[in-house]
């Protein structure tokens, strides 16, 4: 869409930064209540319905480069995320000795084009973790308070599910959940071994209709090439578009934003955005600004939006923003499965994710780190895709032809032909994702000596694990290890030692990143109040995982709508009572 | 010599070349040039393109490499009574495009299609392709065995894992390596757990707690409806 720029007072009730997960929550609701708004996005469209967006149901060879991730779209060829870690022109820096690595999508709908649709509640202990285990601060708000807004957010997207009343793992309206996979069911003989529980998963995806705008799942696991019918959730086909037909949105792709603009007062006045069309600066206005760039994106703009009001950064009085800054922590273990060498073969692609998981089921008073993590398990007869038949020179070792035999490592041949054939399926995983401890120390900041090619200072990272994730990563594999034997898999490769930090993904890796503009009572030690509301800028408001205190053993996402859908009905409480 | 005393000999690294170069009369004519057509027809950004554009435009593979890959491809993947080989499912196409979307293996294949020649050569006197295939399996197998294959061998050892991952890909992500595999899926249906029969076979049954909260196909269509406890009702 192309628009005529004029720099008119309040051309918009609401400018809204970014259009994934919390920015389309933002504009859902906001349009509404009938405010006219600016979606300001720094993708391109995008639409799987459309024909020529589609990769959905394309067959391996129809890639060339048969589903082999690239740069642009590491997570494969056809998946539907337009990015990466990597972005042309658009640097970011890692201070010697830490880590982080940062995940983008730069579209219409973010990164909930690719996301993996895993949608869990925090539960009322994931709010107070600080009282709990003294590591931090606990959220100013508790679970009793976003509770309403999760079952608006069950309702509106839609999530499977099971009813289990484990205390913090709440329930939710649920969606029926499809049965287990086999491998899956295999999987459980080694936890029930261990009593450890395995329930149905949490996914935002159709197994039922639930309006006449969306599809119902055909079962083809393939969520992450986004769905031509919307059967699962992503921002742009299920919050963005709707949010249009209601009237007054105006959706800018290829609007990459660089600052909030202040008046004389310090209130946010609108936003500064260069066009990747014609790269020159543009300037919007509105009453009010939602930044749901994401958390790290957020906490870029803000401390890019310096002024006389605002020397440390827009609404940066405290110093927290960039600081907090946290992601899950993540590691996994593969093996193979031998009872499912040469199975049965039938349609097992099933919904585009896992159907069953483990949440987190110990106690940490009795453990040497203070935070949980969940059980993701994965393996099954998926599409064979770029790495089917990968790894014989290592693993037919472990494969037995039809006499019984197990092969010898590398070869060719009929052998190996028949032997990849039988190993299909047989392959079994499973990966944790825990909690980690926010701390000041981990944080982005702006580097003055970068710039990216629209010329906006760039995110320098510092970033550390401590003790209490390294600790977990250990505890994971030794659990996992212990799974998978019961289960009667033989595990590969070794297992990760002290020296790898137990296999602990480097910061950043799982992306759930968040946590650097984080609200709290505190106005000198937080940025945001408990509505995501800047406490310095009362007409700024943060819709992404920024505003996170902590980030719970659970995925991000589900939360971050939920809170996005709160602050947006106070923006509209705010605007008709003219405080803002 | 025989030739089993030249393998001896590649064994002991002393055995002369007696390869004279005469040009490029080499004998083999097999060369299927690969079908240059990188640009799928979906969802490609323009920064998408322009790559796949420049890959079009050169040509990795030269005809003595196409001549000794269409051969060796075929040993790793042969056919069989009931399936085709990788040379007829079309895995030159795609090894000519990986190798120049993934740069980083082009020196270690380039390599190892060399070493096949010069080690023929000391062997045998000849280059790969005009060895018989008993002398060619002769020469794979010292490089083909990672386990036991000796030490001096690694960087060709690390060429043929790198051969056979990529044949095997590309064989089984075409439409006739994926048929012989038996993956049923990548279709609309309506999933209903694992067959009864297979679940018997493996010794695992569905939890009978969860037996009435697993989706019924038949109730899909029906637009959801919760209680005020949050139970689903329709
Ligand atoms: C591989 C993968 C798997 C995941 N799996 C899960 C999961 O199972 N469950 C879960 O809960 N979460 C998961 N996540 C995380 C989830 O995708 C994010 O938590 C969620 O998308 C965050 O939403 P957001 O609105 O904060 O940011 P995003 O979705 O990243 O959206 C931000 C948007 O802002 C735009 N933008 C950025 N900067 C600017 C700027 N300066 N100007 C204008 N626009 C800008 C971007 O282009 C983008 O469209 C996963 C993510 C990935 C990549
Ligand atoms: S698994 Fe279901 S929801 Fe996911 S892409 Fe396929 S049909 Fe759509």
């Amino acid at each position: 869409m192309s628009f005529q720029i004029k720099e008119q007072p309040n051309l918009y009730d609401v400018i809204i930064v970014g259009s994934g997960a919390g920015g389309g929550m933002a504009a859902k609701i906001l349009s509404e209540a009938g405010l006219s708004i600016a979606v300001v996005e720094a993708g391109g469209d995008f639409d799987p319905a459309k024909e020529e967006d589609r990769t959905q149901l394309r067959w391996p060879w129809e890639s060339p480069r048969r589903g082999a991730g690239t740069r642009i779209r590491p997570f494969g060829d056809f998946d539907a995320a337009i990015g990466g870690w990597d972005i042309e022109g658009e640097p970011y820096t890692v201070a010697e000795g830490s880590s982080f690595d940062w995940f983008r999508s730069r579209m219409v709908g973010g990164r909930t084009n690719h996301w993996g649709r895993i949608s869990l509640r925090f539960g009322p202990n994931d709010f107070k973790r600080g009282d709990i285990d003294g590591l931090g601060e606990s959220w100013p708000i508790g679970y009793e308070d976003v509770k309403p807004y999760y079952d608006k957010v069950d309702k509106l997207i839609g999530v499977f599910g099971s009813k289990e009343g484990i205390y913090n793992e709440p329930d939710g309206l649920f969606l029926p959940p499809p049965k287990p996979r086999l491998h899956e069911m295999m999987l459980k003989r080694g936890t029930d071994k261990m009593n450890i529980p395995v329930i149905p998963s949490r996914l935002s995806i159709l197994t039922k209709r639930i309006n006449n705008e969306r599809g119902v799942c055909f079962f083809c696991s393939q969520c992450n090439r986004a769905c031509q019918i919307y059967a699962d959730f992503s921002s742009g086909t299920c919050l963005i578009k709707p949010a249009q037909k209601n009237g007054k949105v105006d959706l800018y792709t290829y609007a990459m934003v660089r600052k909030v603009t202040t008046d004389s007062e310090g209130l946010a006045t609108g936003v500064s955005f260069i066009s990747k069309i014609d790269m020159k600066e543009h300037k919007l206005t509105a009453k009010v600004v939602v930044l749901g760039a994401s958390a790290c994106e957020s906490a870029r703009i803000m401390l890019n939006s310096k002024s006389s009001q605002h020397p440390n950064g827009l609404a940066n009085g405290s110093g927290v923003v960039g600081h907090y800054l946290h992601d899950s922590t993540g590691t996994g273990r593969a093996a193979i499965m031998p009872a499912l060498q040469n199975r049965d073969r039938y349609n097992e692609d099933g919904v585009g994710g896992m159907h069953v998981y483990t949440p987190w089921w110990l106690d940490n008073k009795k453990l040497n780190f203070a935070r949980g993590y969940h059980i993701e398990y994965w393996g099954g007869m998926g599409m064979p895709s770029y790495g089917t038949g990968f790894g014989m020179d290592t693993m037919r070792q472990y494969i037995k032809d039809e006499f019984g035999n197990v092969g010898t490592n590398g070869g060719y041949g009929p052998g190996l032909k028949k032997d990849i054939r039988s190993y299909f399926g047989s392959m079994v995983g499973m990966s944790g994702r825990g909690e980690s401890i926010p701390k000041y120390e981990n944080f982005c900041e702006i580097d003055p000596n970068t710039f990216d090619k629209f010329g906006i200072p760039v995110l320098k990272f510092h970033y550390k694990w401590t003790e209490q994730e390294v600790n977990q990563a250990k505890h994971m594999h030794d659990t996992f290890e212990e799974i998978l034997t019961k289960s009667g898999a033989i595990l590969l490769g070794s297992k990760p030692g002290k020296d790898t930090q137990y296999g602990l993904q480097a910061p950043g890796r799982i992306i759930h990143e968040v946590g650097t503009i984080r609200m709290g009572n505190d106005p000198k030690k937080s940025a945001l109040n408990s509505n995501c509301q800047a406490h310095e800028c009362k007409n700024l408001f943060v819709v992404d995982g920024g505003s996170f205190v902590s980030q719970a053993d659970k995925n991000p996402t589900w939360t971050i709508m939920a809170l996005a859908w709160r602050t947006s009905e106070y923006i509209i409480k705010e605007l008709s009572q003219k405080n803002i | 010599m025989d030739r089993r005393e030249n393998l001896k000999l590649i064994m002991a690294g002393t055995l002369a070349s007696s390869l004279v170069w005469t040009g490029c009369s080499t004998e083999t004519k097999v060369v299927q040039a690969p079908v240059k057509a990188y640009i799928p027809p979906y969802a490609r950004t323009d920064e998408e393109l322009k790559i796949l554009r420049e890959i079009d435009e050169f040509t990795f593979f030269n005809e003595f490499e196409l001549a000794k890959l269409n051969v060796l491809i075929d040993i790793i993947i042969p056919s069989d009574e009931n399936s085709v080989g990788a040379k007829e499912a079309g895995v030159i196409d795609f090894l000519e495009f990986i190798m120049k979307d993934q740069p980083d293996n082009q020196t270690l294949m380039r390599g190892g299609l060399i070493w096949l020649d010069f080690t023929a050569d000391e062997a045998f006197g000849k280059y790969f392709l005009e060895i018989t295939s008993e002398n060619q399996k002769q020469i794979l197998d010292l490089i083909a065995y990672p386990d036991t294959a000796e030490p001096r061998f690694q960087n060709a050892v690390l060429f043929f894992n790198l051969l056979r991952n990529l044949t095997a890909t590309g064989y089984f992500t075409s439409q006739a390596g994926l048929t012989y595999l038996g993956y049923r899926g990548n279709t609309p249906n309506v999933w209903n757990g694992v067959p009864q029969e297979v679940m018997e076979k493996h010794g695992v049954s569905l939890d009978s707690k969860y037996l009435e909260v697993y989706l019924k196909p038949e109730e899909r269509d029906i637009t959801a409806q919760w209680d005020d406890n949050g139970n689903l009702i329709t």
